[in-house]
């Protein structure tokens, strides 16, 4: 009981301290939409699309840190599982409409996720769409009972989640070489650069993202020593 | 209060709820829920604070684009690590929580 006292206070007050934070805000002394669309005239950005540009252009260590941090959480999965296989026949669903719709629906997925990545230097659209998609594919044939094993085995695709940090890594530093800043790229060059970029990343966020799916095997849903587990209180 | 904060405000009412769940429950996976109604808010109120009077703003946009795909991954290494903690303990709690 005096648990829900507590947080009833604690939500309280920091509901009321973000209220006070929207109430008092102070005026912005610059305009940031202004600022980033007169940073995107044509032939000075790689992209035109102002948030692609923001995210892999005037702020690409974030995004260059967000697909680093997406590796090291697949990294502690790794390490947390289970040594057992991890049998497609155990998920998939023995359904003749699912695997029928899988049919359908996959050449579309993949026709979306490649459109996304295009999309993303005009209009709205860029790789972590595209990423989302494709790992959408693998979860949805994992669903249906196909074994991904062979998408997983060969050592190059185990790479292929490295790959997209590898990449914005490499494109990176030559900038620093002629003395420019990190992630500094030349203007004539930006616009290929960030789609082999976002080519990259794609792949790799694709696979980070179903190798996370892929890491919590089905099998694993009953306690190894049911022995241990004690009478919960009421 | 103008229309432009109505998503700032849903962020702060979702802050709020999703503390209240936070510190309530006990169950593992019902705490995850909540942080992420708590992340979900914080979204929100940073892109609604943003298009306060001046449309949308690219730059808050892009960086919550970043943080949903954190918030992603780092769900998804929770979900792994409490489906462990599961199989090893049997229990869907944490001890020293009474």
């Amino acid at each position: 009981m005096s648990r829900v006292i507590v947080a009833a206070i604690a939500s309280l007050i920091i509901t009321i301290a973000l209220a006070l934070a929207v109430l008092e805000r102070p005026t912005p002394t610059l305009s940031l939409p202004n600022l980033a669309s007169t940073a995107i005239t044509p032939g000075e950005a790689g992209v035109l699309h102002p948030i692609t540009a923001v995210l892999l252009e005037f702020r690409s260590i974030d995004t260059l840190l967000e697909i680093a941090v997406l590796l090291v959480a697949v990294v502690v999965a790794l390490a947390l599982r289970e040594a057992q296989p991890d049998g497609a026949d155990r998920m998939g669903l023995d359904n003749p409409l699912l695997h029928a719709v899988v049919k359908l629906l996959l050449p579309l997925m993949l026709l979306v996720a490649a459109y996304l990545l295009w999309a993303g230097s005009t209009r709205p659209g860029g790789a972590f769409q595209a990423g989302a998609v494709l790992a959408g594919c693998g979860v949805l044939l994992r669903l249906a009972g196909t074994s991904l094993h062979g998408l997983e085995r060969p050592r190059w695709l185990q790479g292929g989640r490295v790959l997209g940090l590898l990449v914005f890594v490499s494109v990176g530093i030559p900038p620093m070489l002629a003395g420019r800043a990190f992630l500094d790229y030349p203007a004539d060059l930006a616009g290929g650069l960030i789609l082999l970029i976002e080519a990259a990343l794609t792949l790799s966020i694709a696979l980070a993202l179903l190798s996370l799916f892929r890491l919590a095997p089905p099998q694993s849903d009953s306690p190894a020593f049911p022995d241990r587990r004690k009478r919960r209180r009421a | 209060m103008s229309t432009d904060l109505f998503f700032a405000w849903i962020g702060v009412a979702l802050c709020g709820l999703g503390l209240f769940g936070f510190i309530v429950h006990h169950h593992l996976m019902r705490r995850l829920l909540a942080f992420n109604i708590m992340g979900s808010g914080s979204f929100l109120l940073l892109v609604g604070l943003a298009q306060d009077g001046r449309g949308p703003d690219p730059v808050p946009q892009a960086l919550v684009l970043t943080g949903i795909v954190i918030a992603v991954a780092s769900t998804a290494l929770a979900l792994v690590v409490l489906r462990r903690w599961y199989r090893v303990s049997g229990e869907s709690s944490l001890p020293e929580d009474v």
